[in-house]
């Protein structure tokens, strides 16, 4: 009877030993890994950078206002924001390797749905990357526009321009990324049926003047303020 | 680029049936049915007087009229010899009309009569708006003989127009060209204009019409190819200028047209004008007078009121393209009320240099920071008629030289925003 217990347990301390052995052995693998998966990353980074360098992706970066955009929002350059971007996602996928050859099978699977997952993450800050852009953009387009045309309230035209792109890019982003799906899209067609109503109302209400000083420019005839003097005196 | 793949088939079968020619005179059209009759009937007249020896071509690119336009044209070709019956035709005066490819555009427009030229060998050209009201035959023998005897490279135009007409060119584009580029064209930007077939071929060789500036302000483009280059240069009056110019009928449109070009021009010759230090008359080979001061009312009030608005509404655009003392400064100003407001010559200055540089860096879309520069032209515009209101036209005269003066002198703020 003694025998068999000192068996029992000798077998399941070496057992355990065993396991150990084993999981400390697949630590190691998973550490270095990690390891050469940081070393990996961080040459990743370094070449993207030069190239990025190299093709003046900062200069065209400018041109397109993301510069600006990003220094607004208190963010690295655009190569420095790309360079740090692919680190951290080529490292964070050898971790998941690694985490992976543990071989525990809950985190597997994890890691598993988290690479399914990834191109989704991709595209969905792509489209918040362009959608950003695209509001900046054009909310100075709505602005310039506004005071060259002696709009009454150039500011809110530009604002209302950029929220409603910024809508449209976020109802995008979380389709994209498939979270709640049916709620965003109804409330982005609520939010967009309510901001045309609003428009619409406010310009038939408000914007009663301009609308006749658009159509009469338009259609040819004068307008009755001093907007034809100032025409006539050419620039050129 | 070769001239056959400048121009469309069509255009290059009505070349080649022309063959060779002396002068060529380019009447770029679109949707000029109202008056383009009358102007190729005056060319016609005009050269058959002047040029009745020399092969002589007319030549109309058209952006696609849909108001009969090239049909006018061609039938003007065919009637107008009872027109000009009583002139000595040596000659056969050829006149063709064809489309140019891209739409309505003036660098279309003008590479296209360019191409033309040199593909027929033209030694003077000419080009002429299709939408002149104005045009007199005598302009034609005032633009072309200097080129066609005396070998001058480019030929500009002086008008005849009111104090307060074609301000954009007295407070900017003329006074910048000439600070820059030393050369003192005062309409640098035109709508008629003579030229040499070695200007043309010279500038059809450049790569300014791959970009916005080529295709949108390339007149101002060639002003300056010949200005920088080994060209000779020339002025002459030509009279009285259309009182509307049906080009900058939209401010912004005139600012990309003319601003932009001006500025993008700064890229291209840097060595050019970050070393040249004084300007020089352009010899005047006809002189008339220039300045009419007839009373015109203008809407002062809207000026001042579009500028203040736009210095307010514009900060974080302005913000981006001026230094932090300018925009303090103009924000100042804007605070100012109407009679106490000036813009000071210099402020003015400072703010061009540093909208050029910025242009330079493109810290924003280049056609945004010509759109923010608008209001502030009103503001400039302003204080010009306020400050002229009761000038002569010596006096006119006289604060445009002064303003001159200031944009030569104040050259190194820009040389040094450069560096």
């Amino acid at each position: 009877m003694r025998e068999m217990i000192v068996n029992e347990l000798t077998q399941a301390t070496q057992g355990l030993v065993r396991n150990f052995a084993h999981f400390l052995s697949r630590l190691l693998v998973m550490l270095l890994i990690v390891l050469v998966g940081w070393v990996i990353a961080h040459v990743a980074r370094r070449i993207l950078r030069s190239i990025l360098y190299l093709v003046k992706f900062d200069r065209l970066s400018e041109n397109t206002g993301a510069a600006q955009l990003l220094s607004k929002a208190a963010l690295p350059s655009s190569t420095e924001l790309l360079s740090r971007f692919v680190f951290w996602v080529t490292w964070l996928g050898f971790v998941l390797l690694g985490v992976s050859s543990l071989g525990i099978v809950g985190l597997q699977a994890h890691a598993a749905k988290f690479f399914l997952f990834l191109p989704r993450v991709f595209v969905a800050l792509l489209f918040l990357f362009v959608g950003l852009l695209a509001a900046n953009f054009f909310s100075r387009s709505a602005l310039l526009w506004g005071v060259n045309a002696d709009l009454p309230s150039p500011r809110l035209l530009s604002a209302a321009v950029r929220i409603l792109i910024i809508i449209f890019t976020g109802s995008a982003v979380f389709e994209e990324l498939g979270l709640a799906e049916g709620t965003v899209r109804l409330a982005f067609g609520i939010v967009l049926a309510a901001g045309m109503l609003a428009i619409a109302i406010a310009f038939g209400l408000g914007g009663q003047h301009l609308a006749r000083q658009l159509l009469e420019e338009r259609f040819g005839r004068d307008p009755k303020d001093g907007n034809k003097r100032e025409k006539d005196l050419s620039p050129l | 680029m070769t001239e056959e793949s400048i121009l469309t088939d069509e255009f290059l079968r009505q070349l080649i049936n022309v063959g060779e020619a002396d002068i060529l005179v380019g009447v770029p059209t679109y949707n000029n049915a109202a008056t383009v009759g009358q102007v190729v009937q005056t060319i016609r007249a005009g050269l058959l007087k002047c040029f009745p020896r020399e092969r002589a071509v007319i030549v109309n690119a058209d952006g696609g009229s849909t108001d009969g336009t090239q049909d006018l044209v061609r039938g003007v070709s065919v009637n107008d010899q009872r027109y000009v019956s009583d002139l000595p035709a040596l000659r056969t005066l050829h006149c063709i009309s064809a489309k140019y490819e891209g739409g309505p555009a003036a660098g279309a427009a003008l590479r296209s009569i360019l191409a033309a030229a040199e593909l027929l060998r033209a030694s003077a050209c000419a080009v002429i708006a299709g939408d002149s009201t104005n045009l007199e035959s005598e302009w034609i023998e005032r633009l072309l003989r200097p080129v066609y005897r005396d070998a001058i490279d480019l030929v500009m135009p002086l008008y005849r127009r009111h104090k307060f007409d074609g301000l954009l060119v007295r407070t900017l584009i003329y006074p910048m060209t000439r600070a820059l580029y030393g050369k003192r064209i005062k309409e640098p930007y035109a709508a008629e204009f003579a030229f040499s077939g070695r200007l043309g071929s010279h500038f059809l060789g450049e790569e300014v019409w791959q970009n916005d500036a080529g295709r949108e302000g390339s007149e101002i483009c060639l002003t300056v190819a010949a200005m920088t280059g080994e060209f000779r240069l020339a002025q002459t009056y030509l009279g009285s200028k259309s009182h509307v110019d049906s080009r900058s009928a939209d401010l912004v449109t005139a600012l990309r047209q003319t601003v932009g070009a001006l500025f993008w021009s700064l890229e291209a010759n840097l060595e050019t004008w970050s070393s040249s230090h004084d300007s020089h008359a352009v010899p005047l080979l006809n002189a008339g007078p220039e300045l009419t001061v007839e009373p015109l009312r203008v809407n002062r009030k809207r000026l001042h009121r579009m500028f203040c608005s736009g210095v307010t509404e514009l900060d974080p655009v302005l913000r981006t393209t001026l230094s932090a003392g300018t925009l303090a400064e103009l924000q100042r100003i804007a605070g100012l009320a109407e009679d106490d407001f000036r813009y000071s010559d210099e402020l003015w200055i400072r703010t061009v240099y540093e909208f050029a540089f910025s242009y330079h860096k493109s810290v924003i879309s280049r056609d945004h920071i010509l759109q923010a520069l608008a209001p502030l032209y009103r503001g400039k515009t302003y204080t010009f008629l306020i400050e002229n209101r009761d000038a002569s036209g010596e006096e006119v005269d006289r604060n445009v030289e002064r303003l001159c003066m200031a944009f030569e002198r104040l050259k190194p703020l820009l040389v040094e925003l450069w560096k």
